[in-house]
């Protein structure tokens, strides 16, 4: 049995095999929780998380905010627009602000890579990334892994290809972590302007063709093709990375019969995936969303549970 | 009648080809004959220099003196300071300020502070373009006048090659170099550090390193075209290199300037997040370092320079895509090119080093320093190479504290910076 002694969760790169282990193991007794007729424990009674979401998200920070209801924490939302960072308060004086207040968890969504860590390094309470920019996505991968041992009672040895906007993806980066340390091999696919080569000093394979691996993987993990950050020197329309890239239905035709599809939502139907495979049973989509309450309630818990200086 | 003898030291005087130990003499501020004879009636100052190298007063050709405008970052005064205690006796100031160095009545307002204010000499440089905004030429021909000795847009960098065209031929007329801060934007985007596996890993945008090439390789065929001389400001990766030394074994008139933070660093240090390794250009990888190395070495990078980039605390302590580029230089520079080229990586020798911070940026500009020749103004730098010491940020002159160097451990240093027979700065 570990002893859990991180006040924050930034990011999985220095979380050890067993850390994140224990993470999913905690969330699955949590998950059980769920299934109960009162689906309240004590366990952050007293307790005031702050969720601090300066880039847009809504099932994030609908899922965070669950998971500390759940847990019997008070809980307040913060949002750009609500925040003072819209008068030019910086980053680190809100965040003092809201030490001042005695928050005990600071869930931060940033669109800036590092501030979840610029926060942690200053601040007592517990700071729980919930994205910072392309860089980390923790719990999101928490909950891929958490999904992905659920369904196949497994993850070392897997396959799992992430397939689409790498470059720019906070998710696929966090997944690369927490599936290379508990021992599955990553192939990334998608276009070389979005899946550099340089990834693979992260130890995993590039492929620019989803028909190479198709037959041979045993997670298909798709990323939302995000028309919102994309410029479009990446690729030259959507009906073409459809063509290339998308899960289509002879595509989905070709996977193992037991490989889950996976999405971090929210989809674009008919345009990474096609909206009767998103609706089929080989999708966990929906059960990713669920067990993200899990790992989130098991996150918040362990965090909050070791003193910062 | 002042008189100064530095007794027995190391004079090295590239200008000469001089490396000798022996004493020279300063007289009412200018470097005396041999066989001058000092007063006998007047006092004199000696000062002991043995173990010492005696050099020419060095130049940073690369400095950010924040005035007029930013004075809460740094000011003309605390530059200066820092300057003198970094062992220079001249530095050529950025015209990224506010308002910018881009008109002859900003430049005559530098001059005249610096004058006032200045511990060291201050070598206005003017903008290319009006504002630096790389749309139309600058009043360049004025600002020649008013006593610049360079055209530059640092911090920015003219991406019109028409305009950069021009402006080398406009520039040529008054013999005036230009000093290009080599970017290409649409390469660059929103890259805050080196486009490379630390980038790729931390999820912050690519600077990327053919983003500097591609602009040093347009500098190279511009210069060739127009003759008129440019010199390619903190060159940091190995591409750049490769190009500036097929460039010059033509013949054509281009330079290359190195700054220390791009060969004591890597990219790898940004994994801490800390915005005192954003600077701009990014740092880059070990091999850019070798390379770079190889060409300190082979005289293809012939000008040292600091890019000292004074910010305010509370500037840099952001968001590290948020945060402005830039370091503080001046005060350890000199130290950690000495520490490197000399000590550890014996790229070069001492007289070398010392004619990359004089002789070279004084022929570039074409500055009556750089050389202890007899009747030159004795601007002098008191060396002492194999000194180790701590550098501690918080005994800085600036008004920023802004470095990576935080408790470095480094050897060699400036003991003494002599300005005009002056000394400005002792250790």
């Amino acid at each position: 049995m570990i002893v859990w002694n991180r006040k924050d969760l930034v990011d999985l790169d220095d979380l050890s095999a067993e850390e994140i282990v224990h993470i999913l193991d905690t969330a699955a007794a949590f998950k059980q929780v769920g299934t109960r007729d009162i689906k309240k424990v004590p366990s952050l009674r007293g307790k005031t998380l702050v969720n601090f979401f300066v880039e847009p998200s809504t099932r994030t920070r609908i899922s965070f905010e669950l998971a500390a209801f759940r847990l019997s924490a008070d809980v307040v939302n913060i949002s750009a627009s609500t925040s003072s960072l819209t008068k030019g308060e910086t980053l680190k004086d809100t965040a003092l602000n809201l030490q001042a207040l005695h928050a005990d968890i600071i869930v931060l969504r940033h669109s800036s890579a590092g501030a979840a860590k610029f926060l942690a390094d200053r601040l007592s309470a517990s700071v729980i990334n919930a994205g910072d920019g392309a860089h980390a996505h923790p719990t999101q991968a928490l909950l891929d892994t958490f999904t992905i041992r659920e369904k196949l009672g497994r993850v070392e040895g897997l396959h799992v290809a992430i397939l689409g906007d790498i470059l720019f993806s906070r998710v696929a980066r966090s997944n690369i972590h927490a599936l290379l340390k508990l021992g599955a091999r990553v192939t990334l696919v998608g276009p070389a302007t979005l899946v550099p080569r340089e990834f693979e000093k992260m130890g995993v394979t590039v492929t620019h063709r989803l028909d190479d691996v198709l037959e041979d993987v045993d997670v298909l993990n798709l990323l939302r093709i995000q028309h919102e950050r994309q410029r479009k020197e990446y690729f030259p329309s959507l009906g073409e990375y459809t063509a290339l890239f998308g899960l289509t239905k002879e595509r989905a035709a070709r996977l193992k019969p037991e490989a889950l599809i996976m999405h971090p939502g929210p989809i674009n139907r008919g345009v990474e995936i096609d909206s009767d495979i998103a609706d089929s049973g080989r999708s966990v989509i929906l059960d990713q969303v669920t067990n993200g309450l899990a790992v989130r309630m098991a996150v918040l818990y362990l965090c909050a549970g070791v003193r910062g200086k | 009648m002042t008189t100064t003898l530095l007794r027995n030291g190391r004079v090295i005087d590239p200008a000469n080809q001089r490396d000798e130990t022996a004493d020279l003499l300063i007289i009412d501020g200018r470097i005396a004959d041999h066989s001058a004879i000092p007063n006998p009636q007047s006092p004199i100052e000696e000062i002991d220099c043995t173990g010492l190298v005696v050099a020419p007063g060095l130049i940073d050709l690369h400095v950010h003196l924040r005035e007029p405008g930013q004075s809460a970052k740094e000011t003309i005064a605390s530059g200066t300071k820092a300057a003198a205690a970094g062992g220079f006796t001249s530095v050529v100031c950025m015209p990224n300020t506010s308002p910018g160095i881009d008109n002859a009545s900003v430049v005559a307002w530098v001059k005249d502070k610096a004058q006032k204010e200045a511990c060291v000499n201050v070598f206005p440089s003017g903008a290319i373009t009006k504002g630096g905004a790389g749309e139309e030429l600058a009043p360049i021909g004025s600002m020649f006048k008013a006593g610049i000795v360079a055209l530059t847009d640092d911090g920015r960098c003219v991406q019109n090659h028409e305009l950069m065209r021009r402006a080398l031929e406009y520039a040529g007329m008054f013999g005036l170099p230009v000093m290009d801060h080599c970017q290409d934007y649409n390469l660059v985007g929103k890259g805050v550090i080196h486009e490379g596996a630390v980038s790729t890993a931390l999820g912050l945008p690519g600077w990327p390193a053919i983003a500097e090439e591609i602009i040093v390789q347009r500098n190279v065929q511009l210069a060739e075209l127009t003759g008129t001389p440019i010199h390619c400001q903190h060159i940091s990766c190995a591409g750049s290199v490769r190009i500036l030394r097929r460039a010059r074994a033509r013949g054509i008139p281009v330079t290359g300037e190195i700054c220390p933070h791009h060969i004591a660093l890597t990219d790898e240090a940004v994994r801490s997040y800390d915005t005192n390794y954003k600077m701009n250009p990014p740092l880059r990888t070990q091999s850019d370092v070798d390379a770079i190395l190889e060409g300190i070495a082979d005289g293809t990078l012939t000008i040292l320079a600091s890019d000292h980039a004074p910010h305010c605390a509370f500037e840099k302590e952001v968001e590290f895509d948020q945060a402005p580029f830039g370091i503080l230089g001046l005060e350890t520079e000199l130290a950690l090119f000495l520490d490197i080229l000399i000590h550890q990586k014996k790229a070069i020798d001492l007289p070398r080093l010392i004619e990359m911070y004089t002789l070279n940026p004084a022929t570039l500009l074409k500055l009556d320093r750089g050389t202890l020749s007899a009747g030159a103004i004795a601007d002098v730098t008191l060396i002492d190479p194999g000194l180790e010491w701590t550098f501690d940020k918080n005994a800085s002159f600036s008004r920023s504290r802004n470095t990576p160097f935080h408790g470095r451990e480094l050897k060699g240093r400036a003991v003494r910076t002599i300005v005009a027979g002056k000394t400005v700065w002792s250790v």
